[in-house]
């Protein structure tokens, strides 16, 4: 059983399609076709509206995955075992879709005729808005908005918080709590000192895994955003296959945004850590 | 724990009416009269007969299927070999060969594709302007790019879901077998593998429910002549979206669902059965 053999082939792989490809997208980012240079980062400053705009959406979209994926997996995790699985499966189930095919289908909800403003009109929540400011909407646009941007982003990744939260809370000894209770614990303090505490870690992985696709994401912008809104996935697609030719600054765009990730994953678990050093003491 | 009241379920069923609006209304508009994705003109059949006689998506539907099985079945092979070999190695080599192989799984999609189809418009260029060129034949990205670019995220799936099996592992029992008489393979074969079952189909699962989702990489590395569906859909979404898209989906999504319902059912089967025979097997008192 003893045979590391069986990893040479995997790791020659790893070098050749996972190392070999970064190291290009470090040295493209350095180079303009004929040179080394800086010259790809020394034009950043004009996406720096972007770099901006894509953080912050993404985080938004992080912020609602959290505060709408914890109480979700908090409330799973109280249900019994059988429902437990079934809505595990649910949760699951959309992935396999592809999610463009569910992005596509928030277009027809959205769209300024589609079918949420239907629905709006017939309950005439429309004329209502209109007899209360005095207004002359025929429908509400919330289509080609950042607002529907993050509305894709929170849609799409939703299942990736709630599920390493609702994970670790599961396994959280029910013992635990049993003995906190009979400390004379009420159920918001086993929430607040020991529930809470315990699923930081579901915490910092959800965020790692919404995060990080929010931030890089462009088919979303292309879809709900109708080319409106340019958030970098779309700035780096448009150097590789878009108009806009040029894999030495995608390059260097890629890089600075997976920069920026890492440090800000470094920071969040630095500080993850912290927590659960306090929880200790 | 307590527990939840109506308000709590009240939510939960909000978030999942969240959850499978949009296929919900994917599935309706499957079955709509007009080309409308907004306006229901009736009852119709007509977006599935169309379906199948539109090559464009029927051959998309074939490369997405065909892309996640060879993938997800490469992946299953490599990556149960892969961790064998990995579990074998000391704690550092270990250590830091697994942080390579986290690294598709952390970085963003449009890193990876990006990287990727870098790294193969430079092999494909080289090899034109030398080899390719004296025996006149002259390569592009297609096919075969994307299957290399999916196996690559497929792999570590595989990897971290076997891992955890070989950890559990008794490594006296393959010894055992050896003593007995059963030479290498064949003792890997019925003593290990089984052990190891669970953990591979689980991460072949994933690898391909990975591949099936997947968009950005493909869309990278496909190159013009292939496109799976998420990239047919996608530049559908340029000029106008036909229900076709909608019929192909809902089909997709009826044949995930029974599966799903045929393998818990078998689950739920076999967890009563072993409930049985354990119950069967406890002396009474």
């Amino acid at each position: 059983m003893k045979n590391k053999g069986l990893a040479v082939p995997y790791v020659a792989w790893l070098a050749i399609f996972v190392v070999a490809p970064l190291i290009l997208v470090l040295i493209y980012a350095f180079h303009d076709g004929s040179r080394f240079t800086l010259d790809n980062f020394r034009v950043m400053g004009t996406y720096a509206a972007v770099f901006g705009r894509s953080f912050l959406l993404a985080a938004i979209a992080t912020l609602i995955c959290i505060l709408i994926g914890y109480p979700v997996a908090w409330f799973l995790a109280r249900e019994g075992a059988g429902m437990r699985r079934i809505a595990t499966i649910l949760i699951m189930l959309p992935m396999w879709m592809n999610f463009l095919l569910r992005t596509y289908s928030w277009m027809s909800i959205l769209e300024n005729t589609g079918l949420l403003n239907t629905l709006f009109q017939k309950i005439g929540l429309i004329s209502l808005v209109n007899g209360i400011f005095g207004t002359n909407y025929t429908y509400f646009s919330m289509i080609n908005t950042q607002g529907a941007i993050v509305l894709g982003m929170v849609y799409n990744y939703l299942p990736f918080m709630i599920l390493p939260i609702f994970t670790v809370i599961e396994k959280i000894d029910p013992r635990l709590i049993e003995a906190a209770q009979d400390l004379g614990a009420n159920s918001a303090v086993v929430f607040r000192k020991l529930i809470f505490p315990l699923s930081v870690p579901g915490i910092l992985s959800g965020v790692t895994m919404v995060f990080v696709p929010s931030v890089a994401t462009f088919a979303i912008s292309r879809l709900l955003g109708g080319g409106m809104v340019t958030l970098l996935g779309d700035l780096i697609e448009a150097q590789f296959l878009g108009g806009a030719y040029n894999p030495y600054l995608g390059s260097a765009i890629s890089l600075v945004m997976m920069v920026i990730v890492l440090v800000c994953m470094a920071v969040m678990n630095r500080f993850g850590e912290g927590e659960e050093e306090a929880m200790l003491l | 724990m307590k527990k939840n009241n109506f308000g709590n379920r009240l939510f939960l069923g909000l978030i999942f009416l969240f959850l499978y609006a949009p296929i919900f209304v994917l599935i309706v508009f499957s079955f709509n009269a007009t080309k409308s994705r907004t306006i229901w003109g009736g009852f119709s059949l007509q977006w599935y007969v169309r379906l199948f006689q539109d090559s464009a998506i029927l051959s998309a539907l074939q490369t997405t299927l065909l892309v996640s099985v060879l993938a997800s079945l490469i992946a299953m092979v490599a990556g149960t070999a892969a961790a064998i070999g990995f579990a074998a190695m000391k704690r550092r080599s270990r250590h830091m060969l697994m942080s390579v192989n986290n690294i598709p799984l952390t970085n963003a999609d449009i890193v990876t594709g990006v990287s990727l189809s870098l790294l193969f418009m430079l092999a494909i260029n080289a090899f034109n302007s030398s080899l390719g060129s004296a025996m006149n034949i002259t390569l592009a990205k297609g096919f075969g790019t994307m299957l290399i670019a999916h196996v690559t995220f497929d792999i570590p799936y595989v990897i971290l879901s076997v891992m955890p099996r070989l950890r559990q592992l008794d490594p006296h029992i393959y010894e055992a077998a050896q003593d007995l008489g059963a030479r290498g393979f064949y003792a890997f074969r019925k003593v290990i593998l089984p052990d190891l079952m669970p953990g591979i189909i689980n991460g072949t699962i994933i690898a391909f429910t990975m591949s099936v989702d997947d968009f950005v990489i493909s869309y990278f590395t496909a190159g013009n002549k292939v496109s799976t569906l998420a990239m047919e859909v996608y530049s559908m979404a340029r000029r106008r979206i036909s229900p076709e898209i909608n019929a192909i989906s809902t089909l997709l999504f009826v044949a995930v669902l029974a599966m799903l319902i045929i393998v818990n059912l078998r689950q739920a089967r076999q967890d009563s059965a072993a409930r049985h025979q354990r119950a069967a097997l406890t002396p009474k008192r």
